[in-house]
């Protein structure tokens, strides 16, 4: 377990925020600790809060309560903001400006910048460092704007759905790049996404949102080593709940089918399967929208 | 050098991939000792994967005293794979060939077989695995 001295790279405590007061809250009552080094996936269905999340993280938002830290700085204070880099979903660049002269605004702007790293995130992608901005793909800026990010050697990189509208082999190409990142320096990467399958073998930490609360923050590996999918008879399902936190289930007649998160081990006539991290993350999400399940309150 | 193949959907983590190709590529003689295998760093650009993932592999293959973390200039093959036992004209291997013979003449499909195979694993491995003391629930089970 992280204790509270540990190094974290992203520390919330009774953290929300809405846009005024008598609002609703995208985000309340999150609590939370990412350990530094990892590569962080935040999930939730459309409207959980994850962009506000990012945005407060990368100081374009302030709490409307509670805290919430960047490596242990205050987000948005001039420590925070050079050593943590916030890709929005807008991915703002000057159409107009060259790919050279994006990078070289990026060492102006930036004390610590790294125009090697910049660079070679654009050559790896193929990007002639004299095309405008404007008549670049869709993938081509994405990866611009990422070497930006890189460019800043951020300690923390927040990226809020950096893959969507990219095809796969420009996905695949990005994720390398951050993956490469992470790897020549241990950068601290939370990306959010719902593209499950790119999660699937990137990930080592998982925040799950769920209406504007942290429903996961846990380790992948532990996730994985918790869960387990069970096919049975449906009139043991009662017994396997008694014991065991039943996240999803499905029933087809005498037969059902449950993704369990189990407390120990399992007893009973049960065909027991591994599922996937997508399979887990599904799961989790899915059980919110069950008629019985949380209600929503009235805004 | 070995190149990685991460197979994203197989369900086996991808560390447990590395091992056994590595582990595969030593059976087969296309590692060898002293052989340096790739870095984190050109793994992920290549796959796509964690980098904590590759770290953790090689931790894995280390501890079992397959490779060696030389500090600066990256994990080298210390040790081959070739066993005693998984050759072609092993006793085990005609043992398995008798009965895979015997298993087919009485009508198993190959799927049959590999069921087999791997419940027979799957109980010796458990049985290994849960005689943990304080699990007297586990233990009822087995016997």
């Amino acid at each position: 377990m992280t204790g509270p001295d540990a190094p974290a790279a992203l520390r919330a405590t009774g953290l929300g925020f809405r846009y005024r007061r008598r609002a609703a809250w995208p985000l309340r009552d999150c609590g939370f600790t990412v350990p530094t080094g990892r590569v962080v996936a935040l999930v939730g269905r459309n409207g959980a809060g994850k962009t506000t999340l990012l945005h407060l993280a990368g100081g374009l938002l302030r709490p409307s309560a509670g805290e919430l830290r960047v490596l242990d700085a205050e987000p948005g204070s001039p420590e925070a903001r050079t050593r943590v880099a916030l890709l929005t979903q807008d991915k703002a660049l000057y159409p107009r400006f060259t790919v050279a002269d994006t990078l070289l605004m990026g060492e102006k702007l930036n004390p610590r910048w790294d125009g090697a790293t910049a660079e070679r995130t654009v050559r790896e992608g193929g990007i002639p460092l004299h095309a405008r901005v404007g008549e670049l793909s869709p993938g081509q800026r994405t990866r611009v704007a990422l070497a930006l990010a890189l460019g800043k050697r951020p300690e923390l990189l927040l990226l809020d759905e950096p893959m969507a509208d990219l095809d796969p082999v420009a996905r695949g190409g990005i994720m390398a790049a951050l993956m490469a990142d992470a790897a020549e320096r241990g950068t601290t990467i939370v990306l959010s996404s719902h593209v499950l399958p790119d999660l699937e073998q990137t990930c080592d930490w998982v925040l799950l949102l769920r209406d504007g609360r942290i429903e996961l923050s846990e380790d992948v590996d532990a996730l994985r080593g918790d869960h387990v999918v069970l096919t049975g008879h449906a009139d043991r399902a009662d017994e396997l709940a008694a014991r065991h936190t039943v996240v999803d289930r499905r029933d087809g007649g005498r037969q059902t089918t449950a993704l369990v998160r189990r407390h120990g081990p399992l007893s009973g006539d049960w065909h027991v399967e591994r599922p996937s991290l997508e399979d887990i993350l599904v799961g989790h999400l899915r059980t919110g929208s069950d008629p019985g399940g949380r209600t929503e309150e009235a805004a | 050098m070995v190149e990685y193949r991460i197979d994203r959907s197989s369900g086996v983590p991808a560390y447990v991939q590395i091992v056994e190709q590595t582990e595969r590529a030593l059976r087969m003689g296309t590692l060898r000792v002293g052989d340096k295998l790739p870095t984190a760093r050109e793994v992920v650009a290549a796959t796509a994967i964690n980098p904590n993932t590759v770290l953790r592999a090689y931790r894995d293959m280390e501890q079992a005293g397959l490779v060696e973390l030389r500090r600066g200039l990256g994990t080298f093959v210390t040790r081959s794979l070739a066993r005693p036992g998984a050759e072609d004209d092993s006793p085990l291997r005609a043992e398995l060939a008798d009965w895979t013979a015997r298993a087919r003449a009485a009508g198993l499909e190959r799927a049959d077989i590999l069921a087999l195979v791997t419940a027979a694993l799957d109980t010796h491995d458990d049985t290994k695995d849960s005689r943990a003391p304080g699990d007297p629930e586990r233990a009822e089970e087995d016997a």
